[in-house]
């Protein structure tokens, strides 16, 4: 069972883009580890940075998995940059938009902007960017032999892309 | 698309910030990638896509295939590797793709271990250079 960071994709534009969500609740237990306080206001649980850099990289890396049908061990390899510049509180809803900059046989590059929804507004805000690097692991430059099944696109990633009506993707 | 050679140095040292972190002054003609740089596999892709960009323009754009920078898809080819180390098939391919290395002190060692040590930043110029010219 692998830890999902990402609830749902709401977007997918073969080979070029993948859009997911993840809604922050009280009733995560992780969120309470992390407490922010700014000016006067009271601190209050928020969801841990680098969590969402984790939800990005499992979007991006399910895009960039996509791209060949899932046949390659993708696995995240440099995370070039990774910037936040706001918290997310419980009640506010993270999109991560992934794009493609460039696919190669060892592997490939994303980009990607993390936005938080204010349900009392309904706005989304710009609050983060990444820039990640994936590696198709067979493809290795010193020539490592990994196991033959697919390690990384394990059954709870499949879920999700079934759940969102992609399963065909997989097939 | 002719670039003046120091134009390309300072794209090339551009790129070796952003992809290794390396500092400006490191970055020297005869510094190699690995070891006086600190780039691990994962750097090389780096660079490579990163260099695309640099040297792409909106007429042109600057790709670089795969084994054409660097020869990462060699290592599996048992026609190419054996053993770990570079068969003369290996040696003849590496020859012909890799004018921008110096491999005059590699064909008695070999060893597959050893080839990134080949990769140095003025190699990288090399590649530019020779490219562009095509």
């Amino acid at each position: 069972m692998r830890w999902m960071w990402i609830d749902t994709i709401v977007a997918y534009e073969p080979d070029r883009r993948l859009v997911a969500i993840k809604n922050v609740s009280l009733a995560e237990e992780h969120l309470h580890e992390h407490f922010a306080a700014e000016g006067d206001l009271p601190a209050q649980p928020v969801m841990p940075a680098s969590l969402m850099i984790e939800g990005m990289a499992q979007t991006a890396g399910i895009l960039a998995g996509s791209v060949r049908r899932f046949r390659e061990k993708v696995v995240l390899a440099k995370i070039q940059k990774a910037e936040i510049t706001a918290d997310v509180v419980p009640g506010q809803c993270i999109r991560y938009d992934a794009r493609i900059e460039r696919v190669d046989p060892m592997g490939a590059g994303t980009s990607g902007t993390i936005e938080r929804l204010d349900h009392r507004t309904g706005a989304w805000e710009r609050i983060g960017e990444t820039e990640i690097m994936f590696s198709h692991v067979d493809q290795n430059m010193s020539g490592l032999a990994f196991p033959e099944h697919n390690f990384v696109f394990s059954d709870s990633f499949r879920n999700v892309l079934r759940a969102s009506g992609l399963g065909h993707l997989m097939d | 698309m002719v670039i003046a050679r120091s134009e390309i140095e300072s794209k090339v040292t551009e790129v070796l910030e952003s992809a290794l972190g390396a500092d400006a002054e490191d970055i020297t003609p005869t510094a190699i990638l690995t070891e006086d740089l600190g780039a691990e596999s994962i750097d090389f892709l780096d660079i490579q896509f990163q260099l695309e960009k640099k040297f792409s323009t909106p007429e042109k754009p600057f790709k670089i295939e795969q084994g054409e920078l660097f020869p990462e898809n060699m290592m599996s080819n048992p026609d190419f590797v054996k053993e770990g180390k570079f068969t003369d098939a290996g040696m003849a391919v590496l020859h012909e793709r890799m004018p921008h290395v110096d491999l005059s002190g590699f064909d008695a060692d070999r060893n597959v271990k050893g080839i990134a040590k080949l990769f140095t930043v003025k190699s990288l110029c090399d590649f530019i250079e020779i490219k562009l010219k095509k």
